[in-house]
């Protein structure tokens, strides 16, 4: 708790920080106004809470995807805070005044579950009001199945900012750290193509979406797969058309454990860095 | 016997082929001000980094408190301050007091005595960035203060600051010596070390050259500087003393060592004895400053 509170002091104190944390918060509750866009374009009348995108379960799903994207937010103040850090060189004088290494890094770990944990609670309470207003089910069992959204959305946050955490501890600078992180996704996206253009002929036996769902930001976005296609509405109009989809929307424990793991290395890593370096 | 609060074993730095530190072993003790000295690029901020916990030694090792302690829970205990003043811009002063408070799990009940000593309980509420160097500083030395430590480590306190500031943080520090806090203060402005400290460890390119008492280290019998209108006959008279080591001319006068006890009074009685009258005569003791530009260049 201590090593929390000199974390969220340090968060706190800072105008940005504070700003960026308090419109985060306030975005997760305006999502409650998309509930009331009507959209009428002559004849057609078109009403998102209308489409069925807060009926329990698939509210779970549907919020959890969306409200994921706002991520950003904090992992801008991770990089900036850890990059302040080294700029400032009170990365230096902390140690110097008696917290360790470990416990420095704790300071960061802790200020991130402490937030997960909280954009997870906001996110249960603002879709179970949103559900209670317009879900045409309501039945008590329907209302709490599927909830393994949530956990996989604690997951996916956790797993995203460790991600930023060791890349802002291994660049130091915030611009730079969060450059690494648009190159990556870059990157991965590349390997993709790569791998799908050559890959088999190297290796015969294994294929690109094979290989790719171990890529870091990939297995993240693969928690929650994207909520749309799954809407009765698009559903619909894709049966007409003949498309029909068969896709498994559900949350895989394979995809979890690729992202814990992965989470376990930066930190483990961000640790090395910490300790190898001098300051 | 004193406690050692510090004790360092054959510590080392090496960057390459560079020997930053070389098998240094010194030892702190309680009760004792120390002055580190040594010219820039001596080794003196990378030994002082190693005991802070910011540098890892490439060998040897360091002790605190006799090993009853690690070394961040020594930290907690002492304060430091290094190179230069490091806190959050954004914070107030006593923001970042409080902040130090938690890290160093101490009281905040000191921070308006240590803000008042460093005359800066009045801008308390202004943001650091907002200080200029000289209160930059002794904010640092208030944030070293906070937690009553038992061990002071000063690196350059007075580097940059102009001679006001340097005059204020002087003051301070032999302020802090008088209630008894140990300190090791690491300098390169030797008159500063001289005034203040009672032991001194002397580094050069990392080894260590000196460890002892000031008093030893200046332990000569001093100088006479003398003139007269008749300076060769002078010369010439002063030879044939036993006491007198050598002499040497200087701006018209002759600076003369002694290698045995001599009285100003003695040398007066001397000179008026074989006739010889002095426009000029002084005797002095070397200051630390000569007696480290000795040690070093030999």
């Amino acid at each position: 708790m201590r090593l929390l509170s000199i974390e969220l002091y340090k968060i706190w104190h800072n105008r940005t920080s504070r700003f960026l944390i308090l419109s985060y918060f306030i975005l997760i509750f305006s999502i409650s106004i998309l509930s009331t866009i009507n959209v009428e374009i002559g004849p057609i009348k078109f009403n998102l809470a209308e489409q069925g995108i807060f009926n329990f379960p698939y509210i779970w799903h549907f919020n959890t995807f969306m409200i994921a994207l706002l991520k950003i937010f904090f992992a801008i103040i991770i990089v900036a805070m850890v990059g302040n850090e080294y700029s400032y060189n009170t990365l230096k004088q902390n140690l110097i005044d008696g917290l360790s290494k470990a416990d420095f890094l704790k300071t960061k770990l802790y200020a991130i579950l402490a937030f997960v944990l909280t954009s997870t609670l906001l996110v249960f309470v603002v879709s179970l009001i949103l559900g209670g207003i317009y879900s045409d089910y309501n039945e008590f069992p329907i209302i709490f199945s599927d909830l393994e959204y949530l956990f996989a959305y604690a997951v996916k946050l956790f797993g995203f900012f460790t991600f930023c955490l060791f890349l802002s501890i291994l660049i130091k600078r915030s611009a730079f750290a969060l450059g690494l992180l648009a190159l990556w996704q870059v990157a991965e996206g590349i390997a993709y193509g790569l791998m799908k253009w050559k890959l088999s002929d190297f290796i015969p036996q294994l294929s690109a979406e094979q290989v790719i769902v171990y890529f870091p930001l990939n297995a993240l976005s693969n928690l929650i797969k994207e909520p749309f296609t799954r809407l009765s509405a698009i559903q619909n109009i894709a049966d007409q058309i003949g498309e029909g989809f068969t896709k498994d929307y559900g949350i895989s424990v394979f995809n979890l454990t690729i992202v814990l793991l992965w989470s376990a290395l930066f930190i483990w890593g961000s640790y090395g860095l910490l300790k190898r370096r001098d300051l | 016997m004193e406690k050692t609060l510090l004790q360092l074993d054959q510590l080392s730095k090496h960057y390459g082929k560079l020997k930053a530190v070389d098998q240094l072993s010194i030892s702190i003790k309680k009760g004792n001000i120390y002055g580190l000295l040594g010219p820039n690029g001596s080794g003196k901020s990378t030994t002082l980094g190693m005991i802070l916990n910011v540098i890892n030694p490439t060998s040897g090792s360091f002790q605190w408190y006799e090993g009853t302690h690690t070394t961040h829970q020594a930290l907690k205990k002492i304060g430091a301050i290094i190179e230069r003043p490091n806190f959050y811009p954004y914070m107030t002063a006593l923001q970042n007091l409080t902040l130090i408070c938690k890290i160093k799990q101490c009281s905040t009940e000191n921070i308006q005595e240590k803000l008042e000593l460093v005359g800066l309980w009045d801008r308390r509420h202004s943001k650091f960035k907002t200080y200029s160097l000289g209160m930059k500083q002794r904010l640092a030395i208030a944030a070293a203060l906070v937690n009553n430590p038992e061990l002071l480590i000063l690196d350059e306190p007075t580097n940059g600051l102009d001679p006001e500031g340097i005059h204020q943080i002087r003051k301070l520090i032999f302020k802090i010596a008088e209630g008894g806090t140990t300190i090791l203060l690491a300098s390169h402005l030797l008159d500063e070390v001289e005034k203040v400290c009672n032991q001194v460890i002397v580094l050069k390119n990392g080894v260590k050259f000196y460890q002892g008492p000031v008093d030893a280290i200046s332990q000569t019998f001093g100088f006479f500087e003398l003139s007269s209108k008749n300076l060769l006959k002078l010369k010439a008279f002063l030879k044939d003393i036993p006491q007198i080591q050598s002499i040497r001319e200087e701006k018209g006068s002759l600076i003369v060592s002694l290698n045995a006890e001599m009285e100003a009074e003695e040398l007066s009685l001397k000179l008026a004895a074989a006739n010889i009258f002095v426009t000029h005569m002084v005797k002095k003791m070397p200051s630390l400053e000569d007696q480290f530009l000795t040690l070093t260049q030999s």
